[in-house]
């Protein structure tokens, strides 16, 4: 009996599955909706909003906030990381109609919820628009697709990029410390003549990548109003792409994969001398070499000419508001509290090691403390510098994930010998096209 | 006598490498697990340094409020719950299909083992937008009501019930006034009872390795089973690196109940994988 059941259900299953998905593309899916809908506080009474993010012990964070509005109470709920399935989560909720009221989108993924029409446009509200000062000029940029009125999330934290290395060891050797890339390749050298290999180079961390080329002037997408550009071999991703093909092929740089305990290894025992990583590297590099305590500093990332103050950005996140939100002001009152209190932004930076996203966040005392692990060095204010130099108009694509996977099969394939960055790129740009088309999103040839 | 000791040595010789081959990553585990973060990647990964097992045991324990525990005792809910209900739906449906005759019998069964081919993984999604419909996802049920079903152990029941349960059994009881519910209870799952524990076994495994649909259906913390809960971990060691460390001590724990049940129920596994085999 219970067989016939299953048989039934499966059916009914197809069934669904069916209706759900061609009710989802019939609406009014196209990225030119018109405009958003009001952003009004809700008639009275207490709100609940839901909140899906996965930073850790952020209920200790959210609890703060509804100690002080028992009128809007927020309920945290929890997952695995973005491309961990978070995101995947997120688009079958769209798709089921039970999306959370707030959730937490990276900037390189907001692009791909925006295309899919899933989110509000916080642009609507006076309070979000009045925001915009708060916001360092770039991560406010990241949120802002389309015209400048479409904000489709509060930036919660970034990742300006430095240059992380070893005193100690490039002292000893007489090593000048590089500032721009032509010294950091010659440096590579020197070092690789000391034993050890000057950075190691990260064969799935795209985004890194994506960070060189951000500094360099590299621009990977962009989007007219009416359809998408994609160009990630442009002149500048190819000058980095090949600075770093030279230092693989003469082998200066490392390969292990990243994240790894072979990878923590080659810190650990001094094999690996930098690493030009984000502000929240510190703390990868602090628990996964504890042996070389005090011997790590901060210096900016190198520059492509002398004098140029460039800096890159390695990751970040924000908070959207989902377009089935029935209570989207009061889920931007939330958002921006979260994002802009020294209440919040100290307790996220505590409890998870945020960067805060605005201005006046990155002068926190938190912040402006010595750093033992490095030598007590007040690394934050370096970063506070990268932050004001990262250039605002670096656009995502819809699809990164899928841009992300291509990329990175090709990227192992160089560092292994077969073919090279440049390749690897031209075939993500090939792939990316295509995927663009394959969810009918129009994109130049 | 020289090529009976050759090839006894062959034998010995593969399994040996088989099993250094399928233990080293549990031995790995084990090591790690006891091992402060620091010692982590400084010592050598196949051998100890200070034992510190029953300490990260402890921070475990202590993080967010003993989630962990919280999650641990979901995960035997989940599996001892479904899979204890599954495999008492498995055996009455495979007994009905193997002792009573009735229109579409044939059907039904093979409509039920192709069920086997079907990935959970391939229902997953379906189910999301199903309990989404009756506002029932990110609930216990949503993971719960899916877990007890399991084709292959009507397929199992079937196959055993009709080898071991005879029909002349089963007339005697009619004829002395034994309802058949009464019977099933009483007389048939007696004798089905090693393929029955098989079938459990089965079942355990599978709902504790499930881990798409509790990803796809929970977004509640609360209602995590303990393998989505590490894996939600693990994704965020990027930013509290410490995390590493809870994982791995959480990995070890979380295989335990697994390892007990295999070793507690192993001789009836082996039984129902033969009867399984020969049929």
């Amino acid at each position: 009996m219970r067989t016939t059941l299953r048989a039934l259900s499966a059916t009914l299953v197809c069934a669904l599955s069916l209706t759900a998905c061609s009710s989802g593309s019939g609406g009014d899916a196209g990225p030119a909706a018109g405009p958003a809908s009001a952003c009004a506080p809700s008639s009275a009474g207490p709100v609940t909003l839901t909140f899906t993010t996965w930073i850790p012990k952020i209920e200790e964070v959210v609890a703060a906030w509804n100690a002080k509005n028992p009128n809007i109470q927020v309920k945290v709920q929890t997952g695995p990381n973005g491309n961990g399935g978070t995101y995947q989560n997120f688009f079958n909720q769209l798709k089921a109609g039970n999306a959370p009221d707030l959730g937490q989108i990276e900037y390189d993924a907001l692009p791909g919820f925006r295309v899919q029409d899933g989110l509000f446009n916080l642009g609507a509200c006076d309070i979000v628009a009045k925001a915009k000062d708060q916001f360092i000029p770039w991560t406010w940029g990241q949120v802002t697709l389309g015209d400048a009125s479409g904000v489709y999330g509060v930036p919660q934290d970034s990742g300006p990029m430095a240059l992380f290395y070893r005193a100690d060891l490039f002292e000893k050797n007489g090593i000048p410390v590089p500032k721009t890339w032509d010294e950091y390749a010659a440096a590579a050298e020197k070092v690789r003549a000391a034993g050890g290999y000057i950075t190691n180079f990260s064969q799935s961390d795209i985004n890194q990548f994506a960070g060189f080329a951000w500094q360099a002037g590299g621009r990977w997408f962009s989007n007219d109003g009416q359809q998408w550009t994609v160009n990630l071999t442009d002149d500048k991703t190819k000058k980095v792409a090949d600075y770093w093909q030279n230092l693989i092929s003469k082998k200066l740089v490392s390969t292990v994969p990243p994240w790894t305990t072979e990878w923590d290894n080659a810190y650990n025992s001094g094999q690996a001398w930098t690493w030009i990583s984000a502000v929240w590297g510190a703390n990868s590099i602090a628990s996964g070499a504890p042996k070389t305590t005090g011997k790590w500093r901060v210096a900016e990332m190198p520059q492509w000419s002398a004098g140029e103050k460039s800096a890159g950005n390695w990751g970040g996140s924000s908070t959207a508001v989902f377009k089935s939100s029935k209570h989207p002001y009061e889920a931007a009152q939330f958002a921006l509290w979260l994002n802009t209190s020294e209440e919040a932004l100290g307790l996220l930076n505590e409890k998870a090691n945020l960067y805060p996203a605005t201005t006046a966040g990155t002068s926190l005392p938190a912040l402006a403390k010595g750093v033992a692990f490095y030598g007590d060095q007040k690394i934050y204010e370096t970063f506070a510098t990268a932050a004001t130099q990262v250039a605002p108009d670096f656009t995502w694509g819809p699809t990164m994930t899928a841009t992300y996977t291509n990329a990175s099969d090709g990227f192992k394939a160089a560092v292994s010998g077969k073919g090279t960055l440049t390749d690897a790129l031209t075939a993500a740009q090939a792939s990316t096209i295509k995927t663009l088309k394959s969810q009918a999103i129009p994109v130049k040839e | 006598m020289r090529e009976n000791l050759l090839s006894r040595t062959a034998a010995m010789l593969v399994m040996a490498v088989c099993t250094v081959y399928f233990l080293v990553p549990v031995w790995w585990l084990f090591v790690g697990a006891t091992k402060s973060s620091e010692q982590f990647t400084g010592t050598g990964a196949l051998w100890f340094a200070d034992f510190r097992l029953f300490d990260n045991i402890g921070d475990l324990l202590a993080y967010r409020d003993g989630v962990f525990l919280r999650w641990m005792a979901n995960s035997l809910a989940y599996t001892c719950g479904a899979a204890l209900l599954g495999t008492l739906l498995a055996a009455m449906c495979g007994y009905a299909l193997a002792k009573y005759r009735f229109r579409g019998r044939e059907v039904l069964f093979n409509v039920v083992l192709s069920g086997v081919l079907v990935p959970a993984t391939a229902l997953a999604l379906p189910l999301f937008l199903m309990f989404s419909k009756i506002d029932a996802t990110n609930t216990f049920w949503a993971v719960f009501l899916p877990s007890l079903v399991n084709p292959f152990g009507v397929y199992l029941a079937r196959v055993y019930a009709s080898s071991s349960v005879p029909d002349e059994l089963l007339e005697a009881a009619r004829i002395d006034g034994s309802g058949e519910v009464r019977t099933f209870f009483k007389v048939s799952t007696k004798l089905m009872f090693p393929a029955l524990v098989t079938i459990f076994l089965f079942h355990f495994v599978a709902v504790w390795n499930n881990f798409l649909l509790p990803l796809i259906m929970l977004s509640n913390e609360r209602l995590f089973p303990v393998t989505l809960g590490l894996f939600t971990w693990n994704t965020q060691v990027n930013q509290l690196p410490q995390l590493r460390g809870l994982v791995i001590v959480g990995s070890l724990l979380s295989i335990t109940p697994l390892v007990v049940a295999f070793l507690l129920l192993q001789r009836f596994w082996r039984s129902g994988l033969g009867a399984g085999a020969v049929k």
